[in-house]
């Protein structure tokens, strides 16, 4: 009967937890449109997640893009059709690689110095400051970083795509041979507007996720510097598996 | 005025408050004593509307502030100061910024006017030159004064203050309670203090309440308590080592 009881209380913790963070993004979707947003935190936020997120979506962009034409070719030469390196390039990037590893970039730079941020602020009472000043936390914490997410990741996603493109272009047409009209020209073949635009939905919802789990684990974070450190691993593990199972979620709805 | 009427609160199935009630009539100081993590602080936090109680309730100035909206409690608590134990200034914003932020955030009035009245609360807690530093370039007792001009720059009716002299140096904690007094006077707000630097918090306070095992043990004048036959009154004030008052 007392493992019983457990799974019980387990169970009971997991829901009460997740209840806990419905209500959190409930809150703050509310403050999102029910308060004038704070143009000047988004912008700071934005620069934040996003301009200062732009190197490392460089380099990973760059490489993933690089192993791509690489892998790729030596697939596809198997099969005698090099000729379509560049889409399927175009294709992986732009429907799931750009956004997912996008998402986790940002999630390791951004999402983990936002929930210590937060989990700092929570331990050393500047939320309760902020609330005994009449200044809901939400409002000047939360909201922003929402907002920046979801403006930040479709753009260093779009970007990401685009440098993915030239590493793959690098490889395959510097190195391996392919010719230059051949990469380019077939993508426009074979990729569409429905692509580009469900990678950029993906990220949109990726940037919301991120935010979302960031913050809540810093807001919620325990006690001392043990509790923010905690925190910031737990935001970290669960934003990124939260972010490959909403790929696969996305993907078969989008796609 | 401040009234607590049979606050209890539990964290984690422990029981710290049991039933606390004790009342701070308009424009008086209220001394809160007692042992460490016996949840002084967190009756100062029931009293912000910062936790919600278990059972009973607290009201100001008549109103139970857990009957008030969102809003309403907003607009209540625009009328608190609260200095933290911690201080809580803002780490991204400067001593200047950090004492400017509620006026810049909650009224609508001109720079120009905010740059006087953060100076006037910088002069007034002797920080003026100290405005472009940061909380991590600046000791503890500037923290603590920083907070302190931070929470009086809107003119609060109530203040808290959640142990304001602790990990100061004795120059400056006496510092921090003259302050705490000439601010009284000037202002007569009515106010909580959490301290365990009796014999100079009793100098400025009214009234005191001893806070034992989650009750209101006593209540009386600083004179009252100081005279007080009580055993446990007796050597928490005393700070004998012999007596009731168990160890935790």
């Amino acid at each position: 009967m007392t493992w019983i009881r457990k799974l019980g209380a387990s169970g009971l913790f997991i829901l009460r937890r997740m209840g806990r963070m419905g209500l959190f993004f409930t809150k703050t979707c509310y403050y999102l449109f029910r308060s004038p947003l704070k143009i000047s935190w988004v912008l700071k936020q934005i620069w934040f997640i996003g301009a200062q997120s732009t190197l490392v979506i460089f380099l990973t962009g760059a490489f993933a893009g690089m192993v791509l034409g690489l892998q790729g070719f030596y697939t596809l030469n198997r099969f005698g059709s090099t000729a379509l390196l560049g889409p399927m390039v175009a294709l992986i990037l732009i429907r799931s690689l750009g956004p997912v590893f996008s998402a986790l970039m940002v999630t390791g730079r951004a999402g983990s110095a936002m929930t210590a941020e937060i989990g700092i602020m929570r331990i050393s009472e500047q939320i309760d400051a902020l609330e005994l000043m009449g200044l809901n936390p939400y409002r000047y914490l939360v909201v922003p970083k929402l907002v920046a997410g979801m403006i930040a990741l479709p753009l260093l996603t779009a970007m990401f795509d685009v440098i993915g493109i030239f590493g793959g272009y690098l490889i395959g047409v510097n190195l391996l041979g392919v010719g230059e009209g051949t990469y380019f020209g077939e993508m426009v073949n074979y990729v569409d507007m429905q692509d580009v635009l469900g990678g950029l939905y993906k990220s949109f919802t990726f940037g919301i996720l991120i935010t979302w789990i960031c913050c809540y684990k810093g807001y919620y974070a325990g006690f001392g510097a043990e509790g923010v450190s905690k925190a910031t691993t737990q935001a970290v593990v669960l934003s990124s598996v939260l972010i490959l199972f909403w790929d696969y979620v996305m993907t078969s709805a989008l796609f | 005025m401040i009234r607590i009427e049979n606050l209890s609160k539990s964290f984690n199935g422990f029981e710290v408050l049991k039933g606390v009630s004790c009342e701070v009539a308009t424009g008086e100081i209220l001394a809160l004593i007692g042992g460490s993590g016996h949840g002084k602080s967190v009756i100062l936090k029931h009293i912000a509307g910062l936790l919600k109680p278990d059972r009973g309730r607290v009201l100001i100035d008549g109103i139970d502030i857990w009957s008030l909206t969102r809003s309403e409690l907003d607009q209540l608590r625009s009328r608190f100061g609260f200095l933290f134990q911690s201080g809580a200034l803002f780490s991204s914003l400067t001593v200047f910024d950090n004492v400017a932020f509620p006026l810049r955030e909650t009224l609508k009035i001109s720079e120009d006017d905010i740059r006087k009245r953060v100076l006037t609360a910088l002069d007034q807690v002797g920080l003026r030159g100290a405005e472009d530093k940061y909380p991590a370039q600046i000791s503890g007792g500037m923290i603590k004064r920083t907070a302190l001009a931070r929470s009086l720059v809107g003119n609060p009716k109530i203040m808290l203050f959640d142990e304001p002299t602790t990990g100061l140096d004795p120059v400056i904690a006496h510092t921090i309670l003259n302050l705490i007094q000439s601010i009284h006077k000037a202002y007569g707000f009515t106010g909580v203090i959490v301290s365990h630097e009796l014999s100079r918090v009793f100098q400025i306070v009214q009234k005191v309440a001893m806070l034992y095992e989650g009750v209101i043990l006593t209540t009386g004048s600083p004179a009252e308590i100081t005279a007080s036959q009580d055993p446990v009154v007796r050597q928490f004030v005393t700070g004998s080592l012999e007596g009731p008052i168990k160890i935790r």
